[in-house]
């Protein structure tokens, strides 16, 4: 006589959880609708658009350089790198020539941008992780000072709205370099303690290590970029693969790792920590005296045609594409966000691990809501 | 405490009976019932603000500073805003059984404190089988917690209620274990009479009881790294997503009465509980029931969270065979060592904890946990 084991079997039923749009760890107000069961995470599906403001069309009533306060609000933890990617793209679209100085300023504040972005990155997922707020905060000291310097120059703490079509707003004040030259003296210190705390930790590498892992391939196939791509073991990196501004001059090594798992984001970001540093260090040596701005006109009138322009913004590709008809405004912008493309692979990432990994591997996957939904 | 130092010094030091309350049994139940009360409630307060503070001072910021001089008024501010917010049901909810749930997960917590000694004999009830009641009692406040997730109707707290229910029915076994090792160094389960048999704190002769007893309450009272029941990054406030009001306010106070609580058991049991020289004893008591609940703090502000699967992988693999271990070696020591060498023992089984745990890591791989789906 046999038992249908089936029947034996308690049959339970997959369910659906609502995360978000209001949680604490949806960075913003991202939601995802996950089908679990038990704790298993089976599926989700992400819903956007909470945080829709239209940036996009936005730039085709806007005078071009009247769209650069609303860059800021894209990504809004790196506002500089936006700015940055969008003063590019008008300046290639009308072929303007920016001063050496401005380059470097700009390159600069760019580097110090990476730095703060994955501070928060890195900050914010040890929070996801459950560490209660310590390495959090403790990252949030440093940017504070990296948020001062950038007061300093822009007399913002969060939308800088620094850079112009042609250079930067103003040039930087007295006080700022020796107070870039004690930043920099300190922070390598500070990024080997963090590293001397959590490398080794053993929760967190149980937690992170081999956790939500994208191979190689998928990371190239679903179009990643940044800190994610490098972590799954492929070097590329817009600052070296098409060197754009004057990344050229500078020193540095692009770090990968081999694994793609949430610990190796981890390492890669605190090691592009590092090499941000570098290049700080080395612009601020060779900075040359001169404008920080090109003569152009307050209303930039480009002419007839189009202009894309990527940059390695701190959370990947960050890229602007300008169609100008000849007037004061755009006639197209279009964003190619960094962090909705990244999200793109989420799905594959978090299948079958557990609910709190699907948090980490998000959190991993450092998204600003602001530029997924613009 | 005046009143108590009377009582105490009317009987022989070593003499471990109730106090004898002129006026008989009701006189001495209803003073230790209001001291208790009193007791838990202030101390509450206390471990609150240092907690608040010490988390402060450990991520580089202040903490509280405002309510008062160094904001120790901040547990009265919480309490007074926590008790004055509307309280909401929600509306799928089971009316009766999430209005139980916080005083269900409540009484457990004060009841534990009636078998703790605060010095020689001043205790609410010296039972003869004071550390079984505590562990009987102190998983009564899983029903709560069970009740409080299965009556919000709210799937986080359902989740949250449910690894509740999972860790602390794994984690009682080598807290029970761990505690049978100072039950048979001690030769009672008297609490008093532990106490009293603590020459040496059994934190000496029993280094891997009390780690594994630390870790294993850690994870009873949801504490981090085991706080997986209300994972604020994950399950928003878990089992109390759905509380507000003077119910929230209770489960806070649970919260940290169980954290009290299981520092009152871990002094009593393995630091010597009022055993100290120069300070009256229940200020030792006090100082050490503090200590014990800092270094919950350190831990709670240093390490991330573990996951369900780890967290029970952990109970299974790790802390059970250790646990058994540990009681294996202290039955062997107890029945062939003479209470003479008993200095000795302090270094041989400091250095098998060390070889233990440090085998027993060795054990520990890294990225399982995915399932085929």
């Amino acid at each position: 006589m046999t038992i249908e084991t089936k029947e034996m079997m308690l049959r339970t039923e997959p369910f659906v959880l609502n995360f978000g749009p209001v949680h604490p760890s949806t960075h913003g107000v991202y939601r995802m609708r996950a089908t679990l069961d038990g704790e298993v995470v089976l599926d989700i599906e992400p819903v956007f658009g909470y945080l829709h403001r239209g940036i996009e069309k936005l730039a085709e009533q806007r005078t071009f350089t009247g769209f650069i306060p609303l860059t800021d609000r894209l990504d809004y933890v790196s506002s500089m790198s936006n700015n940055l990617a969008y003063v590019m793209a008008v300046e290639k679209l009308a072929g303007i020539k920016v001063p050496e100085r401005a380059e470097y300023i700009r390159v600069i504040m760019a580097e110090l941008q990476r730095i703060a972005n994955h501070l928060i990155a890195n900050g914010s997922f040890l929070n996801d992780c459950g560490a209660y707020f310590t390495p959090f905060l403790y990252m949030f000291r440093e940017r504070e000072k990296i948020i001062d310097l950038f007061e300093m120059v822009s007399g913002q703490r969060l939308t800088y709205n620094y850079m112009r079509v042609g250079g930067v707003s103003q040039d930087i004040p007295d006080e700022f370099l020796p107070a870039l030259a004690k930043f920099v003296k300190q922070m390598p210190g500070k990024v080997d303690e963090y590293d001397r705390l959590l490398k080794q930790n053993e929760i967190l590498l149980a937690r992170a290590k081999g956790v939500g892992i994208i191979s190689k391939e998928q990371a190239v196939n679903c179009g990643i970029s940044g800190p994610i791509l490098r972590a799954s073991g492929v070097k590329w990196d817009w600052r070296r693969a098409d060197p754009y501004s004057i990344y050229d001059r500078f020193e540095f090594d692009i770090p990968t790792a081999s694994d793609g798992d949430c610990y190796d984001r981890f390492r890669v970001r605190m090691e592009e920590m590092r090499q941000s540093l570098r290049i700080v260090e080395q612009a601020m040596k060779q900075i040359p005296a001169g404008p920080v701005r090109a003569e152009v006109p307050h209303i930039v009138r480009p002419p007839a045609g189009e202009a894309y322009v990527h940059i390695e913004a701190p959370k990947g590709e960050l890229g602007f594409y300008l169609v100008s008809d000849d007037s004061i405004a755009a006639y197209r912008c279009h964003v190619r966000p960094t962090s909705l493309i990244n999200l793109t692979a989420l799905r594959e990432m978090v299948r079958g691990w557990k609910i709190a990994d699907l948090i980490i591997i998000f959190g991993s996957i450092d998204i600003c809501l602001g530029e997924v939904d613009r | 405490m005046a009143i108590v130092d009377l009582v105490i010094n009317t009987q022989h030091p070593l003499q471990a009976v109730p106090p004898d309350w002129p006026g008989g049994f009701w006189w001495h139940w209803l003073f230790f019932t209001v001291v208790l009360i009193v007791f838990v409630l202030v101390m509450v307060m206390a471990v609150i603000y240092i907690e608040r503070r010490g988390m402060g001072r450990m991520q580089s910021r202040l903490g509280p500073n405002r309510t008062g001089p160094f904001g120790i008024f901040q547990p009265v501010a919480d309490a007074v805003k926590v008790l004055l917010k509307e309280n909401i049901v929600p509306t799928n909810a089971d009316k009766l059984v999430h209005w139980l749930a916080p005083v269900v997960a409540f009484a457990p917590a004060l009841l534990i404190f009636a078998v703790v000694p605060f010095q020689n004999g001043a205790l609410l009830a010296d039972l003869d089988i004071g550390i079984l009641y505590v562990v009987a009692i102190s998983s009564v406040s899983t029903l709560g917690i069970f009740m409080a997730g299965w009556g919000s109707s709210n799937k986080y707290s359902l989740l949250g209620a449910m690894r509740n229910v999972a860790a602390i029915v794994s984690y009682e076994i080598p807290l029970v274990l761990a505690v049978v090792g100072v039950v048979l160094i001690a030769g009672s389960l008297s609490m008093n009479q532990i106490v009293l048999a603590q020459g040496i704190p059994f934190i000496l002769l029993q280094p891997l009881g009390f780690l594994i007893f630390f870790i294993a309450g850690c994870a009873e009272i949801n504490r981090s790294p085991f706080d997986l029941m209300e994972a604020d990054s994950e399950l928003v406030a878990g089992f109390h997503t759905e509380y507000s009001g003077m119910k929230f306010a209770m489960f806070y106070l649970v919260e940290y009465a169980e954290a009290v609580a299981i520092s009152a058991i871990i002094t009593t049991l393995f630091l010597g509980g009022w055993r100290g020289p120069v300070l009256p004893p229940w200020l030792w008591f006090i100082v050490k029931v503090v200590i014990v609940f800092f270094v919950m703090v350190w831990t709670r502000t240093t390490l991330p969270r573990i996951r369900i699967d780890q967290l029970m992988a952990f109970a299974w693999k790790c802390l059970f065979p250790l646990a058994v271990i540990n009681l294996l070696i202290t039955a062997l020591q107890v029945l062939t060592l003479s209470q003479d060498l008993i200095w000795v023992m302090i270094p041989v089984n400091i250095a098998i904890m060390a070889v233990l745990v440090l085998l027993w890591s060795k054990f520990f791989k890294l990225g399982w946990g995915r399932v085929e789906v």
